[in-house]
């Protein structure tokens, strides 16, 4: 019985392994693929810039991977996003005194916001998190077109030291990459060693189980859907810095995207499962698809055509790999 | 032997409350909705002056009612407990290959089936993937056929728009028998025949089986993996009806239609009493929630009420339905 259960952890363990390696496979794979066609691909010219262009996408699939660990999903991402770009664009048009610093406080205020409501709908409210996320977003965008009175904010409307935020940076490094990985090296310490952040990944594999040993599963839920508000309200100011405009119909359908990046990064949308390291690489190639394209001359009208095969394939690649090494593991066992 | 015999009483004791609280669930849900329905109607008709009385009834109908026959097979999906994202794209490239094939020289009447069986292929697709892969989560299938059925339909049209049908084509969705239009026939017949294989066939007593317990419902000789494949397929089927009716509604197509389409249908079969964990739900309660958006919608519009409004509003009301369902009438499954 003891034997057994150590094979199968080390099964576990393998498998986990295993699935990042085939997603490191397919992201050299594609970079190898991009550098033949356009050796400018492995500049660091490029590079960095194709870092700038997924900063954004990485720092949501942060909260998104949180969520989805705990077997809930957030539809509303995309619109939280534009929401509160646009409270703090209008916030700097209607008083360009103000600093950066209280602009990016009040996007992640009111960021926080939106993933409390998202929270308590989940937690207290014990609606399904597909379905509150989703009337939430209708509600949220609904807010961003209200406030925006349906206009975008331009880029003359904007003090230089808010478009600054995108443009400047630490050396070479642009300021969004310095956010990405801030957020990411933050979250990856809070999701390994601290207690909370391991519950996280308890509530997700077996809520069940998680009430039994007295763990606050509802805080626990609420928690995570803010973290992903506060992630989000930061993504928004970025997004509007990076682009110099807000609009109200901002990262609409982005929230597909970021699930996308969880589900290449090998988290496991039941629950429970789930790596920065994993993360990392779905985004990277998420990244990769929507900005190297252009490099190789293929049309942007096929850009989505080819992420939606490569996710395809990365998740049924990930089951056939899985079957067999159950398969094996089972042999080992001689049953 | 004792200890057995009281566990069976407890559990008949449990199957009879269980039966109770279901029926009691449905006599209340539908006749909520009934009430809900009643008063947009009496909204839709002092707003209008009466005229909704008249004219405007069917016009407002036809407006919406395009996406409801999605809603119809989408009620199937959920009720096995599973979920169906990709047919708003399902549409998207159903119409696109609907116009492309005329514009190419394709006699009218072969392209529209060519139009509702690309749907059917659609959704044959996704069901081939789950019953094949069936580790995989419903939600990332078809978030990934999502992205490549509109990624073809956008390889295919790029950004351009497609038209110049026939002008015959325009009456499928304009055209009308004496007050009553087509495609209010057309929804009429299917919702009956939909709702008479949901609650007079096996097969549709089998999706409530898949949807209460799949493993149990496996064990008792239901064709799982095929009943399963028949609702995708019949999702998909429904989009390509839909691709139809919307394109003779709109005499031109682009890659871009029916964008949320998907989640718009959800949000009805949710509102109308179907959980998204499946097992329950009847086609009543669809049928009420699709006339209780739609002139909801219709109604708002006479307001003056603008469509970001309108988003909030409808938002709210999912929250606010099934929150009512959560803590007064469904106790045990939650929406």
């Amino acid at each position: 019985m003891l034997s057994a259960q150590t094979v199968s952890n080390e099964n576990k363990k393998r498998r986990g392994s295993m699935r990042e390696f085939g997603m490191l496979f397919i992201l050299i794979a594609l970079a190898v693929f991009f550098t033949v066609a356009n050796p400018r691909f492995i500049s660091g010219e490029n590079l960095l810039d194709m870092f700038r262009n997924t900063a954004i996408l990485g720092i949501l699939a942060v909260g998104m991977m949180m969520i989805i660990t705990t077997g809930g999903i957030d539809l509303s991402v995309g619109a939280v996003v534009s929401l509160t770009g646009m409270v703090s664009a209008l916030l700097v048009r209607d008083f360009p005194n103000t600093p950066v610093i209280a602009a990016i406080l009040v996007a992640m205020l009111v960021g926080t916001g939106c993933g409390l409501i998202n929270g308590f709908l989940v937690a207290k409210g014990r609606i399904i998190p597909i379905i509150a996320t989703l009337a939430t977003m209708n509600a949220f965008r609904g807010f961003t077109f209200i406030i925006s009175d349906s206009a975008w904010v331009s880029a003359h409307e904007f003090p230089a030291d808010y478009k600054a935020l995108a443009t400047g940076g630490l050396g070479p490094v642009n300021n969004l990459v310095i956010f990405w990985i801030v957020v990411m090296i933050v979250f990856y310490y809070f999701q390994t060693y601290t207690r909370t952040g391991r519950y996280v990944y308890a509530v997700g594999s077996n809520p069940d189980v998680v009430n039994i040993t007295g763990i606050r599963k509802d805080r626990i839920l609420i928690l995570v859907y803010t973290i992903q508000g506060l992630l989000a309200g930061l993504a928004g100011i970025l997004w509007t810095a990076k682009f110099a405009s807000a609009q109200p119909d901002t990262a609409t359908g982005y929230e597909i995207n970021v699930i996308a990046a969880c589900v290449l990064g090998g988290v496991s949308i039941n629950g429970g499962a789930g790596k920065m390291q994993g993360l990392i690489l779905g985004v990277l190639t998420l990244g990769i698809l929507e900005n190297a394209l252009p490099l190789v001359n293929i049309s942007v009208f096929w850009q989505n055509f080819i992420k939606g095969m490569i996710i395809l394939t990365a998740i049924v690649a990930n089951v056939l790999i899985k079957r067999r090494s159950t398969a094996q593991g089972l042999k080992r066992r001689e049953i | 032997m004792a200890n057995m015999q009281r566990t069976n009483v407890e559990l008949d004791r449990l199957a009879l409350q269980h039966s109770f609280d279901a029926k009691k669930f449905f006599i209340r849900w539908e006749s909520l909705l009934v009430v809900i329905l009643i008063g947009i109607l009496v909204l839709n008709v002092v707003v209008s002056n009466g005229n909704f009385l008249g004219s405007q009834f069917f016009s407002a109908a036809n407006g919406f009612m395009d996406k409801s026959f999605i809603v119809l097979s989408m009620a199937f999906v959920l009720i096995t407990g599973e979920i169906d994202i990709s047919v708003g794209s399902t549409v998207a490239l159903s119409a696109v290959l609907m116009a492309i094939s005329y514009n190419a020289g394709l006699p009218m009447a072969l392209a529209i089936a060519l139009c509702i069986l690309v749907g059917a292929g659609c959704g044959a697709i996704n069901g081939l993937i789950f019953v094949k892969f069936r580790e995989l989560p419903t939600m990332i299938i078809t978030l990934a056929t999502m992205i490549i059925y509109r990624g073809v339909a956008t390889i295919i049209l790029e950004d351009r728009a497609s038209g110049g049908f026939p002008d015959w084509f325009a009456e499928i969705s304009w055209g009308s028998l004496g007050p009553v239009p087509y495609s209010v026939i057309v929804f009429a017949l299917l919702a009956t025949l939909f709702a008479v294989v949901l609650h007079k066939t096996a097969f549709g007593r089998e999706l409530f089986a898949i949807g209460n317990n799949k493993l149990a419902a496996q064990f008792s000789r239901i064709k799982v993996n095929r009943d399963l494949f028949v609702a995708f397929l019949l999702n998909g089927l429904m989009a390509g009806v839909c691709a139809l009716f919307l394109t003779s509604r709109m005499t031109s197509t682009r890659p871009n239609i029916a964008d949320g389409y998907e989640l718009e249908a959800i949000a009805i079969v949710v509102l109308a009493g179907i959980p998204t964990t499946g097992g329950k739900g009847n086609m009543t309660g669809v049928i009420l929630a699709v006339f209780i958006i739609g002139f909801l919608r219709n109604g708002l519009g006479m307001f003056n009420v603008t469509s970001p409004v309108m988003s909030v509003i409808i938002g709210l009301l999912l929250i606010g339905t099934v929150l009512i369902s959560n803590f007064f009438i469904n106790k045990e499954k939650k929406l």
